[in-house]
């Protein structure tokens, strides 16, 4: 079994070495840049021995963090302490946990090492990332931590039963039916029309476009490279979501986490009937690079399996966004009046908005933050108020019902704000368990 | 929603507020009329009109939103509403509350008055309740706070 809960543990010896290489990646990408930006700037050998000094000292500091780090897992916490000259010590409550990631980014993967991340609420970044750990200790630990908040023991660990498992083939094809596919449709008429005046102009002119058309391109790659593969499994701990080509990416969110669902459908994925489901929970900060690969629980998936999906992680069955806005909100709304719409049951509150992309939010009562009405100039002229319902994640912040009757709104106001009681009462109580 | 006892906010919060205007539309505006002196009395004229005109817009406009404040304790929750331009009305649970502010610029401790914020987990529930009496301040963060206590619920 595992070693004594009050042993202290130091990450993979191997962590100064990585991060060493980290560094000496970077500085390969940028002498790599700045030579193809100024063809003979400094003397190649000048750059590598400089590379190769910052790498060493990049090594050495990695390996005094290393030696001064250490973590112990207890019943209740995770306790982490590092730091030389400033002893920094940290408690994460395990009762408190929003959600566990492993991710094995390539390089770290190559060596069989793993990084763990755990979310609480109101953590600007993720807390206490232990990078890097051998991938063994990186699932015992999160086994561990999952496993902490309940009560019986978990008897048999291989039936996590995978719900739903995302084709390459669909992946690929829909991050292309997006950006890539729009500017390219765009570009090429253009391409044509130079080519008809001036066909001289046409292959430059090609030319320059291209370094623009890899940068979107790249884009709609790198997606796919953290969402290939992706799969959904329920386990006792929770959802668990694998995905990620290069890098790696283990997610579980333990159950009655989930803050709010959002449903995208743009308009080139309608006629295959294709959604993307994101969902958000308290803890993740809405950081640069890793949003996209965080928060999606589905990258694309027929409608019916989507919903069944989302209905299976809010546990119970939705309501439909039947009830539409007034025939004035055309006034304000153009363009989108017709998909705004909301509907409300005893559990969920779901609301529809957006002209190109039809945009579906899913909010649990139980965890509704506070509601709020607003009514601009516009808006009070026609009669009408857009109803906010704030939940505590950071990137899907709640649901609006956008446009409706300011009568409407305010009954919506009060049935919500009572139902929404309701909903934390029976919230307080821990969430189902399986 | 009209059962409530919607209570209003000091009218302390007014006189800031139109020393406000005095001070960063006014005091400018009069400035430069003063300036404009040297290019001609008719500059002068008009730069002063237009001061008098924006700090009467301004003065007015002040006293609007100072009318359309407003808050109600209710058993389960705090009503906020506020604005003219766009108007605003937030709800907060009292078991959603983490932490409760109160703060008093100078002026505003001269007057006697402070401003409760409330805070929820959710960044985008911005209810703040300006120009209370210090002591209904106090009054209203306590209460806040005891009640947040009991009905307290987790994220």
């Amino acid at each position: 079994m595992s070693p004594a809960p009050d042993d202290w543990h130091r990450l993979h010896p191997l962590t100064p070495l990585l991060r060493g290489g980290r560094v000496l990646l970077l500085l390969a990408a940028l002498v790599g840049q700045q030579g193809l930006r100024q063809g003979d700037g400094l003397r190649p050998a000048f750059v590598g021995l400089g590379s190769l000094a910052v790498t060493a000292l990049a090594v050495g500091v990695g390996y005094v963090v290393w030696r001064t780090t250490r973590y112990r897992l207890t019943a209740t916490e995770l306790q982490v302490e590092s730091g030389l000259l400033k002893r920094r010590s940290r408690r994460v409550p395990l009762a408190r946990l929003q959600s566990v990631d492993v991710v094995r980014p390539i390089i770290a993967r190559i060596a069989g090492l793993a990084e763990l991340r755990l979310e609480v609420v109101g953590g600007g970044s993720s807390e206490a990332p232990l990078a890097y750990l051998a991938d063994e200790d990186a699932q015992r630990l999160r086994r561990a931590m999952l496993a902490s908040g309940r009560e019986e023991e978990v008897v048999a660990r291989a039936d996590d039963a995978v719900l739903v498992q995302v084709p390459t083939g669909a992946l690929v094809a829909s991050a292309l039916l997006g950006p890539p596919l729009v500017i390219a449709l765009l570009l090429l008429p253009c391409l044509v029309a130079v080519a008809l005046v001036a066909p001289a102009a046409a292959v430059p002119f090609g030319a320059a476009l291209l370094p623009a058309y890899a940068g979107v391109f790249a884009v709609a790659g790198r997606r796919v490279l953290a969402e290939y593969g992706f799969s959904v499994a329920e386990t006792p701990d929770g959802l668990r979501l694998r995905h990620g080509l290069l890098d790696t990416r283990t997610q579980t969110i333990p159950p009655g986490r989930v803050q709010a669902v959002r449903l995208l459908e743009p308009l080139l994925w309608r006629p295959w009937g294709w959604v993307r489901v994101e969902v958000d929970v308290a803890g993740y900060a809405g950081r640069g690079e890793e949003q996209s690969a965080t928060s999606a629980l589905l990258p694309v998936a027929p409608r019916q399996l989507a919903e069944a999906l989302v209905g299976r992680v809010l546990g119970g069955g939705l309501p439909v966004a039947a009830a539409p806005v007034p025939e004035r909100a055309r006034w304000r709304a153009p363009l989108s009046r017709r998909r705004l719409r909301a509907g409300l049951d005893d559990r969920h509150l779901v609301t529809t908005s957006g002209v190109l992309t039809t945009t579906t939010d899913v909010v649990p009562l139980a965890k509704v933050q506070s509601l709020r009405l607003t009514a601009g100039p516009w808006q009070q002229r026609l009669g009408l108020t857009t109803l906010h319902v704030d939940t505590a994640g950071r990137r899907l912040p709640g649901a609006k019902a956008h446009h409706r009757d300011a009568a409407e709104a305010a009954a919506l106001l009060d049935e919500l704000s009572r139902r929404t009681r309701a909903a934390r009462r029976l919230g307080t109580v821990p969430a189902t368990r399986p | 929603m009209a059962e409530q006892e919607w209570r209003r906010p000091d009218r302390g919060l007014l006189v800031v507020r139109r020393a406000q205007c005095l001070l960063l539309l006014a005091l400018p505006g009069l400035l430069l009329s003063g300036g404009a002196l040297l290019a001609g009395a008719v500059e002068a004229l008009a730069a002063l009109l237009v001061t008098v005109a924006l700090t009467g817009i301004a003065l007015v406009s002040a006293e609007r939103r100072w009318c359309a404040w407003g808050y109600a304790e209710r058993d389960d929750d705090l009503l906020v509403r506020r604005g003219v331009l766009v108007r605003r009305l937030s709800v907060v649970p009292y078991g959603r509350l983490q932490y409760v502010d109160v703060t008093a610029g100078p002026l505003d401790r001269r007057l006697g008055i402070a401003r409760v914020t409330l805070h929820t987990a959710a960044a985008a529930s911005d209810a703040s309740i300006p120009g209370l009496p210090a002591a209904e301040a106090t009054r209203l963060r306590d209460r806040l706070a005891a009640l947040g206590e009991a009905r307290a619920a987790g994220v």
